[in-house]
């Protein structure tokens, strides 16, 4: 399996290609996937995700104290210097208390893009919270279109929404192949996609992964070692990954992703937006009703252990490890309980936390390869 | 030595006792619930109240009970026994303790009485939120969520359709779980009670305008719990007037919290509670007195949204315009109205490590503060309930440092 080549480029130099892109399109920073892209591209604007690029904290330090995560300290650093430039405007999703925090921080301290703040439910299931979504969104639409100079027509949204609909069945299709043969692609492979789809614009990225699953369809991938043992398959659980080491970690003591619930991974794609519903709204904010949820939203208390090990089973995963970025309330929080439904089911699991992605390494390698040889 | 005493002895508030019978006696209800045939609701230190008192379910308050915790310091060993269970020690330790707690019945009390249902009000923090589910699958019991969107510039009016909406499955969920018919009439008796209960808080926070202050801010936490926990009480209303009348006489003779009054600091953030005492005499012994808080307000910051004949209806905007759910840059504003107010010579923020929502923004605030009134700011680091996050020696070295500022701009 060859990815196309565009792919690792953005996903190692995204702000390079956000400059680029500029030139075409204006540029709308998001941090959660409970951002409606749909909307943002009927605007005719790009969805660009925004995850800090990592460099060392200088400017955030004076807003943000030590017991903030890497992610909103990574973000507000490139917020405050001049790496997020070629942004119009940034829209904070509402998730976490630190997420809420940095909104504020970002909106008193950086001037010169627009600031939309949307305030979603923090309970998804009751049909009030669901009224309210839709009036959310509808607010969004509004405030978003005042700032673009756009009206967002209806049809504008369906066909956004139809566009990433297909980005959507494409990469579900890719994780269903992958829970077929794990050694389809390996995981940097899929690291490099995941992150790209996050960043680059919708249009290629739709026709790239859609040949993406043809070339992974015909088993163009040489066979694996006839003698080597199959590896393990291992389901990732947890919030942002900004960690792409983690994969070869996995790979190289002997085990193979066989799938992810990661606020960066299938998250991201998981369900799709119902293209026959007359209100196209609606139809996005049941979409979020109806995915597994974030840990900073309320679905039921039983509901994400009970589909933590549903998907388990399905991708017949061998064990779990679950990867939390440190400081990470929502998902360590969650923790706990989730280890414990999975042990009930039998399915063993391993924790790992890391604080700066850049120094994590040694420790974590010797943990996750004394778990993988033991499941 | 014995003037001195004697000076103590006229600055104690001879209320507290009365406060102390009154907290008692509730927990004695609370605890003895079971045995009455009372239902007993844990709730959030946000959350409205009002409903439940109205329908004769007693209120319990996890955050008070971490409080308690704190104050007795059994903090670190629930916080532990919490970690042992899997919870990072990350995690705000007000929920730490009380979910450590749970299995073992242990802290000042021998753990809290056991609830019939659960109420979360996210108007503080999304905390509450993954606490309240712990809560929930350990006791196996229904949970309400009042969802109050957060407020960074405004309430918009899709919010305010979205609570008023959830304040009347509240009202269902309360019949559900008790099989009883809402009661209208004694929740409008209930609401006004409210209201006079937290007119009557803040008029006691506010003779703390006066030089010197009647009470402190350590005053003002322990003086709290009722308006917290029983909010909507007959008894809240005659225990603060009572308190009220206390200070208005101490205002009468010139007593003052501290002895010689000779600086005025606001402060911010939850009190250190393993530590009241040593904070409460570093700052008295330099003549420093914290003549009033962000915290204790926050429990009657919201009043004007409420409106008394018709509290039903305007309580959503009410619990969800309250000061932990508000921009930073709104919280900054009233910290420089209380900070004009109550005529301050500096601010005591609390870093705490425990409370995100809280304590992200305060470098903001600080700044914005110091350049609007030009009044220096003493950051202390620590966290409510967990000791070792705590350094003695650090924070004795800070505040030293903090009241030599003051001096010299005397
Ligand atoms: S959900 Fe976790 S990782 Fe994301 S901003 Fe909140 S604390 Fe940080
Ligand atoms: S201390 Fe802060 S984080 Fe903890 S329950 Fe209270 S408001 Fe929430």
């Amino acid at each position: 399996m060859k990815l196309s080549e565009e792919l690792p480029l953005i996903a190692k130099d995204p702000y390079g290609y956000a400059e680029k892109l500029k030139a075409e399109k204006k540029i709308v920073g998001t941090l959660c996937s409970y951002t409606p892209e749909e909307i943002i591209i009927a605007a005719g604007a790009h969805p660009f995700r925004l995850f800090g690029s990592g460099q060392k904290s200088r400017l955030a330090d004076a807003h943000l104290q030590s017991y903030c995560c890497s992610l909103a300290r990574g973000v507000l650093e490139d917020a405050l210097s001049e790496r997020l430039d070629f942004l119009e405007g940034i829209v904070f999703a509402h998730t976490c208390d630190t997420m809420q925090r940095l909104s504020d921080i970002c909106r008193i301290n950086r001037g010169g893009v627009f600031h939309l703040d949307l305030i979603l439910p923090a309970k998804l299931n009751t049909e009030s919270a669901r009224r309210y979504f839709r009036d959310v969104l509808q607010t969004f639409r509004e405030d978003l279109g005042a700032k673009l100079g756009v009206e967002i027509a209806d049809n504008d949204l369906r066909k956004a929404i139809s566009a990433m609909n297909r980005i959507r069945k494409a990469f579900t299709r890719i994780y269903e192949l992958i829970n077929e043969n794990p050694s389809i692609i390996n995981g940097e492979e899929l690291y490099i996609l995941n992150r790209a789809a996050m960043m680059m614009d919708k249009a290629r990225l739709a026709d790239l992964v859609e040949g993406t699953v043809v070339q992974l369809s015909s088993g163009s991938r040489e066979a694996p070692d006839a003698g080597a043992p199959p590896p393990k398959r291992i389901f990732l659980e947890g919030g942002v990954c900004n960690y792409p080491d983690i994969y070869n970690i996995i790979e190289e003591a002997g085990g193979a992703v066989a799938g992810d619930d990661l606020c960066t991974g299938f998250r991201y794609f998981n369900g799709l937006v119902d293209e026959d519903n007359p209100d196209p709204l609606m139809a996005i904010a049941d979409r979020y009703l109806k995915r597994i949820v974030c840990p900073a939203k309320h679905a039921g208390i039983a509901d994400r252990g009970e589909r933590l090990v549903e998907m388990v089973l399905e991708k017949r995963a061998q064990g779990v490890i679950f990867f939390f970025l440190k400081f990470c309330d929502p998902h360590a929080f969650d923790y706990p309980y989730l280890q414990q439904v999975l042990e009930k089911a039998g399915i063993p699991s391993l924790m790992v936390e890391v604080d700066d992605p850049l120094q994590a390494g040694g420790q974590l390698q010797t943990r996750i390869e004394a778990f993988i040889e033991m499941i | 030595m014995a003037e001195k005493d004697e000076g103590k002895e006229r600055r104690k508030i001879k209320a507290a006792a009365k406060m102390k019978e009154i907290m008692t006696s509730y927990y004695i209800d609370a605890k003895t619930a079971g045995q009455t045939g009372k239902k007993v609701a844990w709730i959030t230190s946000g959350g409205p109240v009002e409903p439940l008192i109205a329908m004769d379910i007693i209120p319990v308050y996890p955050e008070n009970h971490g409080a308690m915790i704190g104050a007795s310091k059994m903090g670190v060993d629930l916080c532990r026994k919490a970690e042992e269970m899997g919870y990072s020690s990350d995690l705000c330790s007000y929920a730490r303790s009380d979910i450590g707690c749970a299995p073992v019945n242990g802290g000042p009390i021998g753990g809290l009485p056991k609830p019939d249902m659960l109420v979360c009000c996210n108007n503080i923090c999304g905390t509450v939120l993954k606490w309240y589910e712990v809560q929930a699958r350990y006791f196996n019991i229904p949970l309400f969520i009042l969802d109050t969107p957060f407020t960074h510039v405004g309430f918009s009016a899709e919010a305010k359709k979205y609570v008023k909406r959830q304040i009347l499955e509240y009202i269902e969920f309360l019949e559900n779980a008790t099989a009883k018919k809402f009661n209208y009439d004694r929740m409008r008796e209930v609401g006004k009670l409210s209201l006079e209960g937290q007119r009557l808080w803040q008029a006691v926070l506010d003779t703390a305008v006066n030089r010197p202050s009647p009470l402190s801010a350590f005053d003002a936490f322990f003086h709290l719990a009722l308006i917290v926990t029983l909010r909507g009480t007959r008894q809240t209303v005659d225990y603060y007037k009572i308190l009220l009348e206390e200070m208005q006489e101490r205002v009468a003779q010139q007593i003052g919290a501290v002895a010689d009054e000779q600086y005025r600091l606001l402060w911010d953030n939850l009190p250190i509670w393993y530590r009241m005492k040593w904070l409460s005499e570093k700052f008295a012994s330099a003549g420093a007195c914290l003549v009033a808080d962000t915290y204790t307000t926050a429990w009657c910051g919201s009043m004007k949204y409420i409106k008394e004949d018709d509290f039903i209806d305007t309580m959503a905007e009410g619990y969800s315009r309250i000061y932990l759910n508000i921009g930073v840059d709104q919280m900054a504003e009233q910290v420089i109205a209380m900070a004009e107010k109550y005529n301050v010579d500096g601010i005591v923020m609390h870093s705490n490590r425990s409370c995100k929502p809280y304590s992200f923004g305060q470098y903001d605030i600080q700044r914005i503060v110091g350049e609007k009134m030009g009044i220096p700011t003493l950051m202390i680091e620590a966290d409510m309930v967990d000791e070792r996050n705590f350094s003695e020696s650090q924070v004795e070295t800070r505040i030293e440092a903090f009241i030599e500022v003051l001096q010299g701009k005397k």
